[in-house]
């Protein structure tokens, strides 16, 4: 029997390897956007479990929000990725230093 | 119900209307040539529908099965950021014109997020909370990456998005679980489950995920890391609208979500909210000594300011949200100034941000170098400029919530603050002689400079009745 603490379990495991993914990632920009994306999935598991646990259809409705929103922030990502590609020839995290922090 | 509905959410439908034509009309007809007449335009449009919630706006009533709240609360927010936007967007032409970046898409931009800024200010439900903060974010990260050609500019984008992705991630996950363990996602409802009986964990640390989130939205520390970068980064018109209206918005949105829906277990965000507030104090005052680049301290500058305001958050009080609506009232007005003054720093047509260039700039601009002095006395929050009077309501605030030792850190961190406001004043008025800055200035900006800096000085007198507005608006939130 599968139960809620399953689905709350998994949530959280996909939602810490995602903030990993951006923190502890030296490579590539990509790969950052693929674990922004990996944390919003993380939350819709999250949100239709629980509504399937409250019979209650907001966290449904909820998280159709978050995946039409989450398509929006990879393509403004990935757009502004284009134009950081084109004046600085390469997407490599350890490359984005031009100023300190 | 559903006309009603229209009627309370009318200043946000009509300022996306208005966007979305101009965009229409823009892309078909001549683009880039129309730029300067929409940046007149929609500061038209904003200034015009902020008299309109001055004048028309009354009472305090719901819609969309109370997602969208319009109360005094709400109006108070709005009203500061269509102005302060307002204002920035004519302040911003010249610079665009100068640096070749009069695009179309700039005004236009620019309302999409005031638009989202507005949906914030009145979020009553976490859904509307989301995609309010979303519609705000997405346009600012593209407008951070504005100058495409350039390193920075576009460096900024990306750090700005993949931070604000990442706090809106830690949002969605408060979210996600303050909706699993209260049943449901409308504010008042959350505080009616919380009413009954002991807090579940799982709420607790929804909140806590909430906060951060909220956190890195008005850059308190440690969530700041994003600020310094971006706004160094990003076109100078582009940082002062970043330090303003997202500011006002996210902080207006912070308020009402600890006030209406955990308002039940104050004691618990309390803590929270010290916490951040004594560490932004501190970390922007401390981290901003040894910065050069005017940007970079303005940066720090703003962590430190938020860190003020949420000293007010902090207080709990009725008293503490009206220091704090009038803390960031007076922020606004300051960092408008400021950074008129910022936009007119050139050299051969060439910008300049480090603080060095102002060396003896008494000598070349007596009037300006004495609006900028009197703007950093008021930020660095000495009497009698009108800066001194937002610390002093909230450090009041706080300590007649008892909370006297949040207090104290914060007459601390604001001396230690002074310094680098002092540091600026004492260039311009003790420097050495090197090169010069030419840089001429609109007559806009130079309006709005010396506007700022004869505001900081008359709004003493009565702070220009803001005092009362501030109580009344505070008392819708905690009715």
């Amino acid at each position: 029997m599968i139960t809620l603490e399953h689905y709350l379990t998994v949530a959280s495991v996909l939602f810490v390897i995602g903030i990993f993914g951006i923190f502890l990632n030296r490579k590539n920009v990509i790969v950052i956007l693929m674990s922004i994306e990996l944390m919003l999935l993380a939350v819709n598991i999250n949100l239709v479990a629980f509504s399937s646990f409250l019979n209650d259809l907001v966290g449904q409705v909820f998280s159709l929000f978050i995946l039409t929103v989450a398509a929006a922030e990879a393509a403004i990502g990935l757009a502004i990725l284009v134009c950081f590609f084109r004046v600085r020839g390469t997407i490599a995290v350890e490359e984005i230093n031009s100023m300190k922090g | 119900m559903s006309s009603n509905a229209l009627t309370i959410i009318f200043s946000e439908i009509a300022l996306i209307v208005y966007v979305l034509g101009a965009l229409m009309y823009a892309v078909y007809t001549k683009k880039d040539e129309l730029t300067s007449k929409l940046i007149w335009l929609t500061s038209a449009v904003m200034v015009a529908l902020g008299g309109l919630i001055v004048f028309f706006g009354s009472g305090e009533s719901t819609a969309f099965n109370g997602a969208f709240i319009d109360d005094e609360f709400a109006r108070y927010g709005k009203v500061i950021i269509l102005w302060s936007s307002a204002i920035i967007l004519i302040l911003s032409r010249d610079y665009l014109t100068k640096n070749l970046l009069l695009k179309f898409e700039y005004p236009i931009l620019v309302a999409i997020s005031v638009v989202g800024m507005m949906m914030m200010v009145s979020a009553g439900d976490l859904l509307s909370l989301y995609m309010g903060i979303e519609l705000q974010a997405l346009s600012l990260y593209v407008i951070a990456a504005f100058n495409r050609d350039s390193v920075r500019s576009t460096e900024a984008g990306l750090k700005y998005f993949v931070l604000g992705a990442l706090s809106s991630g830690l949002l969605l996950y408060g979210v996600s679980l303050i909706y699993g363990f209260s049943g449901t996602t409308k504010f008042s409802d959350i505080a009616l489950a919380l009413g009954q009986g002991p807090t579940p964990l799982g709420l607790l640390v929804g909140l806590v995920f909430l906060i951060s989130g909220l956190a890195f939205k008005i850059s308190a520390a440690p969530f700041h890391m994003w600020t310094p970068d971006v706004y160094e980064g990003a076109p100078t018109p582009v940082t002062a609208f970043f330090a303003t209206a997202p500011k006002v918005a996210a902080m207006i949105l912070f308020t009402r979500i600890v006030f209406d829906a955990f308002g039940e277990i104050i004691t618990d965000w309390q803590q929270i909210v010290s916490f951040l507030a004594v560490a932004s104090m501190f970390l922007g005052s401390i981290a901003a000594i040894g910065q050069k680049d005017i940007k970079r301290l303005m940066a720090y500058s703003s962590i430190a300011h938020m860190g003020f305001a949420l000293v007010g958050l902090a207080s709990g009080s009725l008293a503490g949200i009206q220091s704090l609506l009038i803390y960031i009232a007076i922020y606004v007005v300051m960092n408008i100034g400021t950074f008129a003054f910022i936009l007119s720093m050139e050299r051969e047509g060439k910008s300049i941000n480090n603080i060095i260039a102002l060396n003896m700039y008494s000598k070349i601009e007596p009037l300006r170098a004495l609006a900028l002095m009197i703007l950093m006395f008021s930020l660095a929050g000495i009497p009698p400029m009108l800066g001194f009077f937002g610390k002093f309501y909230v450090l009041k605030a706080a300590v007649d919530a008892g909370m006297a030792w949040l207090a104290i850190m914060g007459v601390i961190a604001s001396v230690i603050g002074a310094f680098y406001y002092l540091r600026i004043i004492y260039l311009m008025y003790f420097g050495e002689e090197t090169e010069k800055l030419d840089g001429s200035m609109s007559t806009f900006g130079w309006m709005t400079l010396m506007v700022s800096a004869i505001v900081m000085i008359v709004g003493v007198v009565n702070l220009f009745g803001i005092e009362r507005i501030a109580l009344s608006a505070a008392s819708t939130l905690l009715n």
